[in-house]
């Protein structure tokens, strides 16, 4: 006789502590293992995209900061190549190098916060400080550069707002000094730590062509194995100019693209990060940041895909434009989207604890999904 | 002895041993508790690079009067459909399963709240108590997760008894006595003499049984860790995931009860390792009182030694706990399972086998 | 690596009905326009062909051409008549390192378009976004429901230009 189970459903509601803002999952259990995941999102719907519809190009950039909240400089960045390769403006060079840097910055900001609450997700409490004591440092050097510590308004059509403070180099050498023994230390306290890797490791292991097909994209398709960043694939403004490698899973201590794989590129992609803003500050030329931007931006009318590659995947902005000085369309493209439809197919199997790994693994911030 | 002394004093028995057990409770445990609690707070602040309460009194020290005056203004939430006998309940027999073991422990030379043969196997029957009160509390808060929590925290404790009693009984088998405190009395002189290193009679089976006191110490240890629902064994309370665990519909007074029932456990379970494996309150270097000619200044001394050492303990068990991630429930039942028990049990046959031959 | 001219003539000759144009005039990038109802077939090919490989689909907007005919209805709302809904669909091939961008257009009145959620699962929740704010159907779609607005939002699509807020929601006032 077979014994009666019955599907037990939770939710993990808007308000819990892991989900990272407000995401509700659905979770169908069978005890304890989960049979679906069925994220449920909208909660931060904002309409950014019928607001921009509403305004001038500039004044569009501070409501692009607020869709990833955590990695604000990229966001500004994609949008305003896709404005300057569609108007056709070069910016100087000084220009570029200052996004450059200010982008990587901004990488391995938004790689600490998601480094440090996974491990909160994960029960280890220390390292969630030690990470965001880092940040700290970055986001005093955001706040000498243009007054705010966390969106910006920073990257200007053709330009940027202001020019760099006169400590700003010297600073961001220090701080490249002090950061790189701790990212060994952020290694020795949760990287190798053997109940680490026991929750992480082999968990959810997401295979190539699944990756491809769902449109993954960012540190979890390279945890996949697949050797795609866009920064040297499908290069924008001077990333080809600098010397840094692109770090790619291979199942060191599981299967390849499980959860400590997509752990480890972040953690690896910040020692990349630092390589280039130190190629980067030696390379600075001088210069004015500010001739090249456009008193009215009134694009051409027509369309354009632009892609950046955000600390979480592929940005993408597509824009249309019809000759105004409003945009008439603008879809933007967020990675954390179109990462978060594969929760679904992930979580088959395993465990509720394991949920929340496997959620913190894929480092989502949901005013991107919900825009 | 302090009961002998309460005795003349009041002139009766039972008022006596009233009084006596009274005395831990008050004066010891629960000002520690209240100093626990702050100390977690100051030394997790410090291992994180950052301060911790810094603002009511001097470097925060008054802090834990200010919360527990919150505490107790607090409103008692109880929603409608828990089960009111059952949720009120709950707390008391975790704090009484908690607080109970405290009467089996010698404090001092002079001091034990309760003069039991049967000592050790007490204290594990009372604690016991804890796992009904928070499986009662789990199914009284009408809520799923705190359900699971309960349940994850019953199985947990029942699984890592088991490790706690072989230890046990390996420290039984070899000194022969039950009552903590003639195990104390036996632990005397210098720390060479002390269980973790083979106990007091000098000899080859000594020398035979340092590796394995010390062994069966680590195991002992980390049983314990699962016993009072520490990190890296804290799933019943995990806060990311389960937001607080079979505690979560609490508040004010009762939860201040978990709370305080939590840290007397941690003090509880390092005084037992405390006087199983390293001396009880017996100090490791012979007693100033005895050289010096003050025969009075000894029974101090002694309950000196005796906190110190279990104070040592809990900072161990903060210092792991802020280190640590947690583990999943299915590795941490097959940690005790597959590898902690069988250990245990070898430990304890070839102890036997040292002891007989 | 190849161009759009070299995708688009493979392309016009397996489908010489489905796929109409390639607009190359506006900047920035040129773009196919093919026929809504049969793109599904158009991108199974895209995704098998050996040459062309398309195998991430990066993004599906849907897009308000408003080329209809402005008219004011009883309340003196502006709403448009006639007209198209379009989808743009930005393809990759992560192993050729090409790119393409195709169109599809259909009616305003009862957009239909076929769905691409089976060929590549990313498209599923896009396809799912832009039926919640524009309406357009996208047929044998898994599951097509609203995924940004609440579930239950009666008041049209948002993203349309003709689109106005409801006075309430549930009872609740909308504010403005």
């Amino acid at each position: 006789m077979a014994l009666k189970t019955e599907e037990m459903i939770l939710n993990m509601g808007p308000q819990h502590p892991s989900t990272h803002g407000v995401l509700r999952l659905e979770l169908q259990l069978e005890g304890e293992i989960i049979s679906n995941v069925i994220p449920h999102i909208g909660y931060l719907h904002r309409c950014f995209e019928k607001h921009a519809e509403a305004m001038t190009y500039p004044q569009v950039i501070p409501y692009t900061d607020r869709m990833d909240y955590l990695a604000a400089m990229y966001n500004e960045f994609g949008y305003v190549l896709a404005v300057e390769r569609l108007m056709g403006i070069e910016v100087p060079e000084r220009v570029e190098y200052i996004r450059v840097i200010m982008g990587e910055l901004q990488r391995i900001a938004s790689h600490l916060v998601a480094l440090g609450t996974y491990g909160a997700d994960i029960g280890a409490f220390t390292p969630f400080l030690y990470c965001f004591r880092d940040r700290e440092k970055i986001l005093h050097l955001f706040e000498i550069t243009c007054g705010a510590r966390l969106l910006y308004n920073y990257i200007w059509i053709g330009g940027v707002s202001q020019d760099l403070h006169p400590d700003f180099i010297r600073l961001t050498r220090d701080f490249i000094k002090e950061f790189r023994p701790n990212i060994k230390e952020l290694n020795d306290l949760l990287s190798y730590n053997q109940i680490f890797i026991d929750r992480t490791a082999n968990v959810a292991a997401l295979s190539k062509e699944t990756a491809i097909n769902y449109g993954i994209t960012g540190p979890n398709l390279r945890a996949s194995g697949v050797k795609w960043d866009l920064r040297k694939n499908d290069s924008y403004s001077i990333y080809d100019r600098f010397d840094y490698e692109i770090p790619v899973g291979s199942g060191e201590r599981g299967k390849t693209g499980d959860c400590w794989d997509r752990y480890i590129i972040r953690v690896r992609e910040m020692e990349e990060s630092l390589k280039i803003i130190e190629q980067a500050i030696e390379q600075i030329p001088g210069g004015d940041v500010t001739s090249a931007i456009p008193k009215r931006v009134k694009p051409p009318a027509g369309q354009i895909y632009t892609r950046v590659e955000n600390p979480r995947g592929e940005l993408g902005y597509f824009i249309i434009s019809d000759g105004s000085l409003n945009p008439y369309r603008i879809k933007v493209r967020a990675p954390s989207f179109v990462n978060l439809s594969v929760m679904g197919e992930l979580c088959k199997g395993w465990m509720v604890a394991d949920v929340v790994a496997i959620l913190g693994s894929i480092d989502i911030v949901l005013g991107e999904i919900d825009r | 002895m302090i009961y002998d002394w309460l005795t003349e004093f009041t002139g009766s028995e039972i008022i006596a041993a009233f009084i006596q057990g009274w005395l831990p409770l008050l004066f010891f445990i629960l000002p520690f508790v209240l100093v626990a609690v702050l100390a977690e707070r100051k030394v997790s602040a410090h291992m994180q690079d950052r301060l911790g309460p810094m603002r009511v009194g001097y470097h925060g020290i008054l802090q834990t009067i200010a919360d527990l005056i919150k505490l107790l203004q607090k409103e008692d939430i109880i929603a409608s459909a828990n089960d009111k006998k059952l949720f009120n309940f709950a707390p008391v027999l975790v704090f009484v399963g908690s607080y109970a073991a405290f009467a089996a422990i010698p404090f001092s030379g002079a001091f034990i709240g309760s003069q039991i043969e049967l000592g050790l196997l007490y204290i594990v029957a009372v604690t016991g108590l804890v796992v009904a009160g928070i499986l009662m509390a789990g199914w009284a808060s009408n809520n799923k997760y705190s359900l699971l929590g309960a349940m994850r925290a019953a199985a947990q404790i029942i699984s890592y008894e088991i490790p706690t009693l072989l230890i046990i009984l390996t420290v039984i088998m070899i000194t022969g006595t039950v009552n903590l405190y003639t195990l104390s009395e036996m632990q005397t002189s210098y720390f060479w003499n002390w269980m973790i290193f083979g106990g007091p009679e000098f000899g080859l089976q000594k020398f035979l049984l340092i590796p394995l006191m010390m062994m069966g110490f680590l195991v002992i240890f980390i049983s314990m860790l699962a016993e009072v629902n520490r990190t890296p064994f804290d799933i019943p309370e995990a806060e990311s995931e389960l937001v607080s665990g079979f505690h979560t519909e609490y508040s004010g007074m009762k939860f201040a009860m978990f709370f305080l029932a939590e840290y007397a456990n941690m003090f509880a379970v390092s005084a037992i390792i405390a006087v199983l494996f390293f001396g009880g309150f017996q100090s490791p270097f012979g007693y100033l009182g005895n050289s010096l000619g003050w025969e009075w200044l000894v029974p101090f001394e002694q309950f000196f030694w005796f906190t110190v050492k279990g104070l040592f303990f809990i900072f161990v068990q903060m210092w792991l706990r802020w280190t640590l991630p947690r583990f999943r429930v299915d590795q941490l039942m097959a940690f005790c399972w597959k590898y902690m028990i069988p250990f245990a049990f070898v430990i304890l046959i070839i102890a036997g086998l040292i002891t007989v031959l | 690596m190849k161009s759009t001219e070299e995708i688009f003539s493979i392309l016009k000759e397996k489908f010489p009905d489905s796929v109409t144009e390639l607009l190359a005039d506006k900047p920035v990038e040129p773009f196919i326009e093919a026929s809504p109802l049969e793109i599904d077939k158009i991108c199974i090919f895209l995704i098998e062909n050996e040459e062309l490989k398309f195998d991430s689909l990066m993004n599906l907007s849907g897009v308000d051409d408003a080329n209809g005919d402005k008219e004011e209805d009883e309340k003196g709302l502006e709403t448009i008549k006639g007209g198209t809904l379009s989808v743009w669909y930005n393809l990759e091939s992560i192993e050729l390192n090409h790119k393409i961008t195709l169109k599809v257009s259909t009616e305003r009145e009862n957009p239909e378009v076929a769905s691409v959620a089976e060929i590549w699962r990313s498209a599923d929740w896009h396809e799912r976004e832009a039926f919640d704010l524009y309406g357009i159907k996208f047929l044998n779609h898994p599951d097509l429901r609203r995924i940004l607005m609440p579930y239950d939002w009666e008041a049209g699509y948002p993203l349309r230009k003709d689109y106005k807020n409801p006075e309430f929601y549930q009872g609740m006032k909308v504010p403005d």
